[in-house]
This record gives C-alpha cells, sequence and structure tokens, in this order.
C-alpha cells in the first residue's frame, strides 16, 4: 500500500519538477538520491509531523524508540491561539523486548492511555523505520482502536527511510486525504469560505494576514495545517477554493482535493508586498467565481491600495537604510523567488539565491523578477560560503539554522528565515517587521567590534 | 541501604526527558580533533540531534550520516556505509570518523566492524583516517550509555599499551554531564597539582565556542588521535560518572593504567576527595590558591545555605547528572520531592532515601506540583510553565539558553558558582512571599 503510494506520488502531475521530466525520468522517482557522507536535512517522518503536527488539539504519538521523538519534540514555533495538547510529545519509546517480539500491542495500549486521559478529538500516529522493518501493522492497530475508543486514530505512514522531508510532507497530504478531510461536515458554509495548505503559522505567521481575510468577509476554512483545530481540517472539502503557499509540498493535496470536491488552487506567498497583493487578488477572484459577492475584487484592490500606502511609508525610512546592501539568500522552494521579491522591494541586492528544493517554476519565477542571468546556484558548499562572506562579497547572509555559523564565524550578519525562527514575516505587517529586522542587525555595533583585531595583533590581522 | 527507585509503569512516553544513545555516542565524538561524526540510519536520524546541537552548542556541528533508503534498509547498508566514508574522506580529510549505528541499522543485524575490515581492505587510502565504530542501537538505553560506548570504542580502537610511564601525566575520562566549562576547571585543577592532564573526550576544545580564522569542516579541537594512543602513559585515570566506569576498565586492561572514579565532582566533600586524590598523584601540597577556593566554596555555603533549607527540589537527568545535582542539594538543606532518571542506572544506588522514578518529565510534573525549583533540560520548560515553578537549567539539550557549554558546576569554584545561581532563583522566591507584598 506504502509502496504505491509512493509511486503514485512520483508520477503525481500537478508538480512542476514531475511535468517537467520524461516518462522514465518520472518513473525513477522524486527528488535526486540521496548521497552518503554529503546529505543533509530530515526525514520523510520529520516533513509528516512539521505538516500534521500544527494541527494543535490533536495528539501527535510516535511509534518507535526513543530518538524520533525525543530528539525533536517541541522544537518549532509553530503557534497555537488554543490548545496545547500539540507540544506534548508522545512516544511508545520502544526498548529491545519489543523490538525482538513487535509493539503492536505497547501501541495500543499507548493510544488508549492517551484517549482516556486528554480525549482529544483524533490522535495521530506516526510510524517510523524501526517499526516499519519489524512488521508492526500500524494501520490495523490504528482501525482497531479507533472502533473500540470511538475516536479518529490515524497512521501516518512516513518512515524515515522512504525518502526527505519533503516527501513526507506529501505524505502528511495523503493522510490527510485519506483520513481526515471529508469526515466532517461544517456547521454552516459560506460563499467565500477558503482553505490556505501549507501554512504553518510559523512565529504566528498567519495571524499577520488573517486580519486581512476578515476585512475582506472572507472565511479561513480551515488552515493545514497552522494554528488548526481537528474538526475544521477534516471539514475542509466545502471550502470553495484552495491557496498553497508552501508550492511543492502539498501540491498534490491540492489537485486531489480538486479532482475529488472540485475545489480550484493556486500557489501563492505572502512574503512581500506585490506577493501579497497578488494572492489576495487571485483569491478573490476565484472566490468571485465560485459565489462570493461580485464587489469582492474591487474591495480587495482597496484594501491593497490602502495596506500598500501604510506599508509604503512605514517601510521608507528602512527603505533608505538597506538600498544596495547586498544579501546572500541560501533556502530552497517556495522561498528562493518569494523572499527575492521581498528583499527587492527593500532596496537590496540579492548576491545569489539558492534553488535546492525549487522547481522549475520556481526557477521561471526567480528569472521573471531578477531577469535571464539570475545568480542562481543550487548549493553552496559551506567552504566557499565561508570564503563569499569573508571577502566581503554580501554584507549579510539570510538562511536557515544550520548555515548560521558560517556567517557568524565570518564574522558576518545573519538572519534565520527558516522555520525554526522566532519572528512572523507574512504580509504587510510581516515585511515591515522583516525590514526592521535586516536593519537592526546590519546596524549592530558588534560587527565593528568583533572585526577588529585583538591590539596585539594589529598589522597581521584578517579584518 | 533504601534505595527506592521506581520504573514508571505506562505503556506511552510522554514529554520525553530521555535523548537517544547514538546522539549521546556523536556527542563524544564532537570532543575529538578534526572528527567527523558519522550516523548510521536514515537521514534524520542525524538531522535531528544535529539541530539539538547546534541550539544547545550554538555552533556548527559537523555531523554526517549514511542516508539509508528503503532499498538499502532491506538489503543491507554496507555500500551507503562505504561511500559516506569515502566522501567524508574526500571533501573533510577527517583524522577520525566516528561511526555510531542506529535503530534502523541493529535491527537489521548489520555487520558493521566486519564491515568496516572489507572497507579497510578495499581502500588502502583510508589509512590515515581512524574509523572508531560504537554500537548505539537507539532501542537500548539513552544519551549516557551512547556517550559510554563510543569513548570504550574509542580506547579499544586507539588506545596502546606504553613502555613506560610518566609520572607527571593523569588521565581523565569525562562523563556527557561534565560541560567544556567543567573540563577547563578540571584542567587548571589538575595543573594546579604541576600534572598534564590529557581529558577523553573534550569538548573543551572543540565546542567552547570560539572563533577560528578559517572555515573547518571537521571539528577543531578535542583529543587528538595521539594523545588517545598515550592515553597509556599515564600514572593514573581519573574517571569522572559511573558511565565512565565501562570506558574506565577498558583502558586498564588495554594499558595498565589503573583508575580512580569519582561518582561526582559537585560539593564540598567529592572535591575534596578530587583534590587529596591530585595531591597524592603529584606528591605535591595543596597550592594556595586551591585552598583559598575551597575556603571560598565555604563561604558560599554559610552565605547561601539559608535559601536552600528546607526548600523542596524537583529534578530530572541523565543518572550521573541527577546524582551529582541531588546529592549536592541535600548536602546543602534542600529537600527532594522527586528525582527522575530516563534510564536506570547503578549511580542511583547512591539517591537512597530519594523519591527516584525511572521515567519522563511528565512523571516530573505529576510529582513536582507545589515544589520551590525544577531542574532539567530545556524539555522541561512546559511543565515548570504549567505548574508556575521556576526551571533551572541543566543538562542537554539546552535550546532556550546562551553560554551552556560554558556553564560550570564542578571543582571548587563550580559548586561555589552554582550555590549563588541557583542561591539567587530561590531568594528571588522568598521577596516574592505574601508577607512582603509591597
Amino acid at each position: 500500500m506504502l509502496k504505491q503510494k509512493l509511486a503514485d506520488l512520483f508520477i503525481e502531475p500537478g508538480c512542476a519538477t514531475n511535468r517537467a521530466k520524461s516518462d522514465s525520468g518520472r518513473k525513477a522517482g522524486c527528488g535526486k538520491s540521496l548521497q552518503p557522507g554529503a546529505a543533509a536535512g530530515g526525514c520523510a517522518f520529520d516533513g509528516a509531523k512539521i505538516a500534521l503536527q500544527p494541527i494543535t488539539d490533536a495528539a501527535h504519538l510516535v511509534h518507535g524508540p526513543i530518538a524520533c521523538e525525543g530528539n525533536s519534540w517541541d522544537s518549532r514555533h509553530s503557534a497555537s491561539s488554543g490548545p496545547q495538547l500539540y507540544r506534548t510529545g508522545f512516544t511508545t519509546d520502544l526498548g529491545e523486548m519489543e523490538v525482538i517480539h513487535g509493539g503492536e500491542r505497547k501501541l495500543y495500549r499507548a493510544i488508549r492511555a492517551i484517549a482516556e486521559r486528554y480525549r482529544p478529538p483524533a490522535i495521530f500516529v506516526y510510524q517510523t523505520c524501526v517499526t516499519a522493518m519489524i512488521g508492526d501493522d500500524v494501520a490495523k492497530v490504528c482501525a482497531v482502536a479507533a472502533e473500540k475508543l470511538g475516536l479518529p486514530v490515524i497512521p501516518v505512514l512516513a518512515p524515515g527511510f522512504v525518502g526527505s522531508k519533503n516527501f513526507g510532507n506529501k505524505l502528511a497530504g495523503e493522510t490527510l486525504l485519506d483520513h481526515v478531510i471529508g469526515t466532517i461536515e461544517p456547521e454552516t458554509t459560506t460563499p467565500t469560505d477558503f482553505n490556505l495548505l501549507g501554512e504553518y503559522n510559523v512565529a504566528g505567521e498567519l495571524w499577520q494576514v488573517t486580519p486581512l481575510f476578515e476585512r475582506l468577509g472572507l472565511r479561513l476554512l480551515a488552515s493545514v495545517s497552522g494554528d488548526a483545530r481537528y474538526r475544521q481540517v477534516a471539514a475542509a472539502h466545502r471550502a470553495r477554493v484552495n491557496m498553497v503557499v508552501c508550492s511543492q509540498a502539498l501540491i498534490t493535496l491540492a489537485r486531489k482535493m480538486e479532482e475529488r470536491y472540485g475545489i480550484p488552487y493556486f500557489e501563492g506567498s505572502f512574503y512581500g508586498i506585490a506577493e501579497t497583493g497578488s494572492s489576495l487578488r487571485q483569491l478573490a477572484r476565484l472566490l468571485t467565481e465560485r459565489g462570493a459577492a461580485a464587489d469582492l475584487p474591487a474591495r480587495t484592490e482597496a484594501l491593497i491600495a490602502e495596506e500598500e500606502a501604510r506599508a509604503a511609508l512605514r517601510l521608507a525610512p528602512y527603505k533608505a537604510r538597506l538600498t544596495g546592501q547586498r544579501v546572500l539568500l541560501y533556502t530552497g522552494g517556495v522561498k528562493s523567488w518569494s523572499v527575492v521579491t521581498a528583499l527587492q522591494e527593500l532596496g537590496m541586492e540579492v548576491v545569489s539565491t539558492s534553488v535546492r528544493k525549487s522547481t522549475e517554476e520556481d526557477r521561471a519565477r526567480i528569472k521573471e523578477r531578477m531577469g535571464e542571468d539570475a545568480p542562481m546556484v543550487e548549493t553552496i558548499a559551506p567552504r566557499e560560503m565561508y570564503r563569499m562572506l569573508k571577502d566581503g562579497e554580501a554584507d549579510m547572509l539570510m538562511s536557515g539554522g544550520r548555515t548560521q555559523f558560517v556567517a557568524l564565524k565570518a564574522r558576518v550578519p545573519w538572519l534565520d528565515i527558516n522555520q525554526e525562527r522566532h519572528a512572523a514575516y507574512a504580509g504587510y505587517d510581516g515585511m515591515v517587521a522583516l525590514a526592521a529586522e535586516i536593519a537592526r542587525s546590519l546596524d549592530n555595533p558588534v560587527w565593528a567590534q568583533v572585526r577588529r583585531p585583538a591590539p596585539w595583533e594589529a598589522g597581521h590581522g584578517t579584518c | 541501604m533504601g534505595h527506592a527507585e521506581v520504573r514508571a509503569v505506562k505503556p506511552v512516553t510522554i514529554n520525553p526527558l530521555k535523548m537517544s544513545a547514538p546522539l549521546g555516542g556523536a556527542l563524544a565524538f564532537m570532543g575529538l580533533d578534526r572528527c567527523l561524526p558519522l550516523l548510521h540510519g536514515a537521514q534524520g536520524c542525524t538531522a535531528f540531534g544535529l539541530v539539538l546541537m547546534v541550539r544547545h552548542f550554538r555552533e556548527a556541528i559537523p555531523f554526517q550520516t549514511t542516508a539509508l533508503n528503503e532499498v538499502q534498509t532491506i538489503l543491507g547498508g554496507t555500500d551507503n556505509l562505504e561511500q559516506a566514508i569515502l566522501t567524508i574522506h574526500g571533501r573533510a580529510k577527517p583524522a577520525v570518523i566516528g561511526i555510531c549505528s542506529t535503530g534502523l541499522v541493529e535491527t537489521r543485524g548489520e555487520d558493521i566492524p566486519g564491515d568496516l575490515r572489507l572497507i579497510r581492505a578495499r581502500h588502502p587510502e583510508l589509512a590515515g583516517t581512524a574509523l572508531v565504530f560504537a554500537p548505539t542501537p537507539d532501542f537500548i538505553g539513552g544519551l549516557e550509555q551512547g556517550w559510554s560506548r563510543a569513548v570504550t570504542a574509542m580506547i579499544e580502537t586507539l588506545a596502546e599499551p606504553a613502555l613506560r610511564c610518566e609520572p607527571d601525566r593523569v588521565n581523565l575520562l569525562a562523563g556527557c554531564q561534565l560541560t567544556p566549562g567543567d573540563i577547563e576547571e578540571l584542567r587548571e585543577l589538575a595543573e594546579a597539582f604541576g600534572l598534564r592532564l590529557t581529558v577523553l573526550p573534550d569538548l573543551s576544545g572543540s565546542l567552547d565556542g570560539h572563533v577560528p580564522e578559517q572555515y573547518i569542516a571537521t571539528t577543531f579541537g578535542g583529543t587528538t588521535v595521539e594523545d588517545i594512543a598515550g592515553l597509556g602513559r599515564a600514572r593514573w585515570t581519573l574517571a569522572v560518572g559511573e558511565h565512565m566506569r565501562a570506558p574506565a576498565e577498558a583502558l586498564e586492561k588495554r594499558t595498565g593504567v589503573p583508575f580512580v572514579l569519582f561518582d561526582r565532582l559537585t560539593g564540598l566533600e567529592p572535591c575534596d576527595r578530587l583534590v587529596t586524590a591530585l595531591a597524592a598523584i603529584s606528591d605535591a601540597p595543596v597550592p594556595a590558591r586551591v585552598r583559598r577556593q575551597r575556603s571560598q566554596l565555604v563561604d558560599a555555603m554559610l552565605d547561601g545555605h539559608f535559601h536552600f533549607g528546607g526548600r523542596k527540589i524537583a529534578l530530572a537527568g541523565e543518572p550521573d547528572l541527577l546524582v551529582a545535582l541531588t546529592c549536592w542539594f541535600r548536602e546543602m538543606g534542600a529537600e527532594i520531592q522527586v528525582a527522575v532518571a530516563p534510564t536506570a542506572s547503578p549511580a542511583l544506588a547512591a539517591l537512597s532515601g530519594v523519591a527516584v522514578t525511572v521515567g519522563d518529565l511528565d512523571d516530573l510534573e505529576r510529582a513536582a506540583a507545589g515544589a520551590d525549583l525544577l531542574v532539567s533540560h530545556s524539555h522541561g520548560r512546559q511543565a515548570a510553565a504549567r505548574l508556575g515553578v521556576p526551571l533551572f537549567h541543566a543538562g542537554f539539550p539546552q535550546f532556550d539558553r546562551l553560554g551552556a557549554a560554558h556553564r560550570r558546576s564542578v571543582g571548587y569554584r563550580g559548586t561555589r558558582d552554582l550555590i549563588f545561581e541557583i542561591g539567587n532563583i530561590l531568594m528571588e522566591q522568598d521577596d516574592h512571599a505574601p508577607a512582603q507584598a509591597c
């Protein structure tokens, strides 16, 4: 069953990467195979958990030895406006005897213990490498538990060895399609109901855009899955439009929801002034096509005009400071172009952007924004990145936590733009926050101090 | 001896306290110079551990993975191990590749030592690179066991018997409860007696947060391969923590160097034992500055005891850390409300009369209501917030604190600092007493 699922995902027609491949290329599978000794990044289990854990009122139980949950729990900043159960770490913490004799009984007892003590609306059960290998029938245990205990118990079959983090995101989408979406009817529906797919409310980013929706009278039926409640996700099939926020990961979910429920989708971003406006426009247009009030596009234009004017006023002082500053952007996927736009709007120069996890469409979007000779790179070896920064080829690095110290050890400012970050940069308010953060980082007085060699080394220091 | 250890009997671990054994093994390898730790498993095994270490030490962490996929999981990971070693050797030229197994390869039952022999035979170009393998299945033990197995593997692979002993040379086998700051403290103490200390593994060389002048793809600093080879020249080995007993025995067996085990080095009496031992080994009087440090600790105990007496403390941590802190809190007059260890250990026998649970942070939280202070790694923060009790961070990981590597709680000065740090937290509680509301 898992095997078929993997094969289906490899030939996903909604995925731009797949569309660009030959038939045989598609069958060969997603992504490059990982190079032992030079691979970086999370596994499929990690990806599945990232995508589902923001469902805040559900319990998330990891079936495996301690590493999978013990080394990873409560480490992301996907915020909740209410329930906190999603931040509780649950694991069967399998020992040697269970690896030998099987962990199904323990899994069932764990599910029952959680159901009895916490009474959550649902329990997600994550299979891991070891429990997949020893042949625990996680799906069966979940089915039995669901029936006996009277609550949804959802198997997430994404053991780490099946692929990358991104692939795990996709498997999470499949899980929602198979077990969650469409299982509950919403109490009411409106012509302006829509879903966000792939928005995880990192550092509260969702809340930077929800006021915009509210002012337009749009109802966010389900967020998949930032600050979500289980019942909202289960009723997501009644939305009129889906917006896919993180382009690659949940595209299959969007396409299958279109197939199954007739919900049209588009890909957009809330990073930057132009992208935010364009996303709101598309959302309004599609909703109007599906029965929302005819004046919605006009009202949306008015809102965009007002917000853009307000943002321009607030951004002006930062723009004066940031114009001409050079950024090395090291991220991937949707952020490789959406953040480019945001930085260009601040007058900054993007020295280089990495396209590690980007699709052909992502690349096309970069070219739209930076011209045909856009400085796209696949990966930059840390040693090279260190050299670029040390030699002053960029004024700062924007990336995720794992390259942080390449910049800091080169004594160059660094800003976190990946999902472990604590600051929110979405929508108009987020753009102002981003500008302020970049300026604060560049202007910090420590840079001049730490670059100055010790007095007794003056004359042959490197700075 | 009333040893009241209780194992939590519940089918689900809630809010894990335990870290995995491969993570402990890889952390130990971080204490070797020009080393690259390699986890043999799926890439997530490495990614999770790496993120934790980056956030704890705030340093680049050069972990690698053999990145097994589903085919290799079924057919065997030998080729991936070989490729990973060759790639790492080609790119980073490390002096040591420290290989830790994971639940994935141990479930399949791979013969990794056999694989390594074959890889060596096929690739003479690897002659200058030490390959050290530590068996660390995720489903056996936790951080301490992984660390202990890795240190034992370093000794068994690299230590050599010596023809002659150098009388001023002493080995320190450092347990994972010791921070880089702790190791620096112990080194200074030994050097005060004119002794030369070789520390294994030495996180104070690699993870003490310094800024090198060039990019380095491996660890920079730590115990060298030559240091390990020369462990046999020492007169004595000092081992810190019960989980260092196995490595100390392995070293004694291999090189004949006898060892003294210190279950802990926090508190006046354990420090006195260490200083007495150093004086005996060096055959030197206790230097004036060490006497002065002892006097400062005594004074800190006098000043601080008011704030500890009768206070209720709830602790959770790896066994040897737990033993060190629990014993010390009792010696300061505090009451132990509950002590939780993630795994069983013979070390816990030292906690007679204390309610010890082998369990998780949920067990801590449920038993800690009404306590004056919680002690655990960063994951205790949710429990502390729910209970409204202050949290003192101790152990690994501390991802929401700066300077975790430099915190020091051993030796006279480390214990003195700990009294001040925790005493201040407890004193703040006093000031918030309702009677003094202004």
